[in-house]
């Protein structure tokens, strides 16, 4: 096996939340419900204004192959469809929802029929999942492997290893039953006999919990992971839990894995018991402006505004509002901004922790080449990009960039690194494209 | 209130390191160096100091000035490169000398090419170079201690270069109790400064002990002795470069491998000058090569993406 000395950073671990069970939001007056939560084909609304409808029926229906159908998170009137924009910057049809305040459950609700490995990856379909960690790709075409001999173990993702962020613990903590059925599930229907859960050695109660699913099942082991940020990253996972690494352009699956996040496990295993899909996500609030953290369950589609509202408010003006953890979360411009299917927290700063610092000349220092996890040269990157090398990017592997922020975050000289190697991908892909129409052209 | 949030791409946290905050560090590493001259060296020390510090910190700030770019003085950059040239300046060099060296460190190698960060030289280095070249007779002229009866009149290495004796103990060459540059002869409070710098992690162990164990590795096959290696080693300027010059990091790669093959040549070049060159000295002009042999080294040396497919 080959060695590669993996880096990372010393992320503040700020796990305020932890020890804090979710508390189950009311359900807010209306929801906006975006059809494009996920990697692939927005789906395509099946519901116009005016139509009643309930928790947990079909709002939007798959639209292709990589897609993910879309439920009501509320009972109430569709009062608009209508394109919206997503926090991911997508621009896609959007279900607006006008509650009824009594959350009624849709009578078509009931436990999905499985007994085979077909229909189990239908029922993940039609469980609206896609990968809850944050990547938002629909877990059934993840799940529709053609041959399942070549999978070799599943890894589940508990590492959890941005800032602030416990919803993936609390689900350990709390949804154990529906990831020890979960794993029985992929043991029956994948016929899988290794199955390792990955957590960061810092949650030391979800570690407890995990361990007991291990005990009970020798195919199950538990796999304590060094609280080094980006533990997490899939490509990053797999390596440290099976020492394989997955090449360039390839899937997990080329190295005969697959990576489950143990909320979406847990979300799969749920609805295949009761019948009830993906409508409600467990969400950390917190933020140095946030009056009183917690971790809440949220019906998709509620506004931050009410999320923060609900959780008790701000002790102080909040000054930069993001989905998802310090590292990697996206910043918003309001607060309109509805919760989707992969988000896990919703963090607001005070104007101290707000405010990016100023950018100062590179002095060459290399932390943000010493501290890549993938071994990538963002130094070279900057250069290569200032100097419309393009040649260069593609030598220098821009592409690998999971854009985790260990360069920027350890950069002395507080470089605005992340923007930049977006924008090296971005122009690589074009200026790729390009290339291949014209050697199209030439050969034409 | 929604109307003022701040939009940024992330992260949204960053460490606590800062560009003046490492200089910061690495002046308070200097200080041992800079005591101790003043110790061996007397008063004149300070006004040497002072001097180069004043002058680069003063020159930047008039560059910036003057092409109407935004202050820079803040970094504590120039500090750093006025108190390094200071220390490599003899306590006797007239004061003028040193104000014209710290105008070629700041303003020729630094400003001129852009500014920290852009300067592919080391300027307290290539200051001195200027310095050795134009004003051979007092940058060579052996300062002496003031706080011991010396009898000698030349520095251990132009001794040892003229194989005579170097009049100075290994014990008195380790406390820096010899003829040299400030900030150069005492091994002692170098050692304390660098392994400063490495305990707050400004710098790795690698470089400098690549450079060190090369230097003191050629000195023994050279002379054959542990006692003349060591007075190889303990003489001229092999430690403040080992640990302060060689490290620079705009001037040196950034890969723990691309630092030992860096600090190997800076060590082996300095052995080749002083045995078979016409200068005593050699840490300077070795680190000035391998400063532009940088580049190469670094693209040698880089770190190999993870599970990148090979083109």
């Amino acid at each position: 096996m080959p060695f590669f000395k993996m880096s990372g950073v010393h992320a503040p671990h700020l796990k305020n939340t932890a020890s804090m069970q979710p508390i189950r939001m009311d359900a807010p007056a209306n929801v906006v419900i975006p059809m494009n939560m996920h990697i692939g084909a927005p789906a395509k609304p099946v519901v116009k204004a005016g139509d009643i409808v309930s928790v947990g029926q079909l709002i939007g229906e798959a639209n292709g192959f990589v897609s993910s159908p879309v439920y009501a998170s509320i009972s109430g009137k569709v009062t608009k469809v209508d394109k919206v924009t997503c926090s991911n910057g997508a621009f896609a049809d959007a279900v607006w929802i006008e509650s009824d305040g009594e959350m009624r459950i849709c009578e078509d609700i009931k436990a999905p029929v499985v007994t085979n490995f077909d229909e189990f990856v239908a029922a993940v379909r039609n469980s609206g999942v896609v990968g809850l960690g944050g990547a938002g790709f629909p877990t059934a075409v993840k799940l529709g492997v053609k041959d399942l001999s070549k999978v070799e173990e599943v890894l589940l993702n508990g590492a959890e290893c941005e800032p602030y962020i416990t919803s993936d613990t609390r689900t350990m903590i709390d949804r154990t039953e529906d990831i020890k059925e979960g794993i029985a599930l992929l043991e029956k229907y994948l016929g899988v006999k290794k199955i390792i859960i990955g957590i960061e050695q810092n949650k030391p109660e979800a570690i407890a919990k995990m361990n007991g699913i291990a005990e009970a099942d020798s195919r199950v082991s538990v796999k304590v992971l060094p609280s080094i940020y980006p533990q997490g990253g899939e490509k990053v996972l797999i390596y440290k839990l099976t020492g394989k690494i997955v090449p360039e352009g390839k899937l997990p699956l080329d190295v005969g894995t697959i990576v489950l996040n143990v909320t979406t496990l847990a979300t799969i295993a749920a609805y295949i018991r009761t019948g009830m899909p993906l409508v409600e996500k467990c969400i950390t609030v917190d933020g140095s402006a946030v009056a009183s953290p917690k971790n809440l369950i949220v019906p998709i589609g509620t506004s931050i505004k009410d999320v923060f509202e609900f959780a008790g408010g701000f002790k102080e003006t909040p000054k930069k509002v993001m989905f998802g953890g310090l590292m990697m979360g996206i910043a918003v411009p309001n607060l309109d901004q509805p919760v989707i299917k992969n988000n896990n927290a919703v963090l607001a700063l005070n104007e101290k922790d707000a405010k990016r610092p100023e950018e100062s000349p590179c002095i060459r220092c290399g932390n943000c080449v010493n501290h890549c996890p993938l071994g990538l040269n963002p130094m070279g990157f900057a250069k290569a990009l200032a100097a419309k090398d393009y040649e260069e990017l593609e030598a220098l592997k821009v592409n690998l960039c999971m854009e985790c922020g260990c360069c920027a975050f350890s950069c002395p000289a507080k470089r605005n690194i992340i923007a930049r190697n977006k924008l090296a991908k971005s122009e690589l892909r074009t200026y790729q494209m390009k290339k291949a129409e014209k050697e199209k052209e030439k050969e034409a | 209130m929604e109307e003022n949030l701040y939009v940024s791409v992330s992260p949204h946290v960053f460490s606590k390191r800062t560009t003046q905050n490492i200089m910061l560090d690495v002046i308070i590493a200097l200080c041992p160096a800079a005591i101790a001259s003043v110790i061996i060296f007397g008063a004149r020390s300070i006004a040497v100091i002072a001097t180069c510090i004043i002058c680069c910190v003063g020159f930047e700030a008039l560059f910036n000035i003057i092409i109407k770019k935004k202050q820079t003085i803040a970094d504590l950059s120039a500090v750093v490169t006025g108190l390094l040239l200071a220390l490599n300046l003899p306590v006797s060099i007239p004061i003028w000398q040193a104000v014209v060296g710290s105008f070629a460190a700041i303003i020729i190698v630094k400003a001129l090419f852009g500014g920290l960060g852009y300067n592919f030289a080391n300027p307290a280095i290539t200051g001195r170079i200027i310095m050795l070249i134009a004003f051979t007779d007092t940058m060579t002229a052996a300062a002496m201690p003031t706080i011991v009866d010396s009898v000698a009149s030349a520095t251990p290495l132009a001794n040892l270069a003229a194989g005579e004796e170097v009049g100075a103990s290994l014990f008195d060459m380790f406390l820096g109790l010899r003829g040299g540059a400030l900030g150069e002869t005492c091994v002692l409070a170098l050692l304390i400064g660098g392994i400063y710098l490495i305990a707050r992690k400004v710098i790795t162990w690698h470089c400098p002990v690549a450079f060190i164990g090369t230097v003191f590795i050629l000195s023994l096959i050279y002379t054959g002795s542990l006692e003349m290696a060591l007075m190889y080693l303990f003489s001229g300027g092999v430690f403040i470069g080992a640990f302060f010059m060689a490290t620079d990091y705009v001037t040196s790669p950034t890969t723990p491998k691309g630092q030992l093959i860096f600090g190997l040549g800076c060590g082996l070049i300095t052995c080749l000058i002083r045995f078979w060159g016409s200068y005593p000295e050699g840490v300077s002009f070795s680190i000035l090569l391998m400063n532009i042999l940088c580049p190469y080294i670094e693209k040698l040396t880089m770190n190999k993406p993870f599970g990148g497919a090979a083109k």
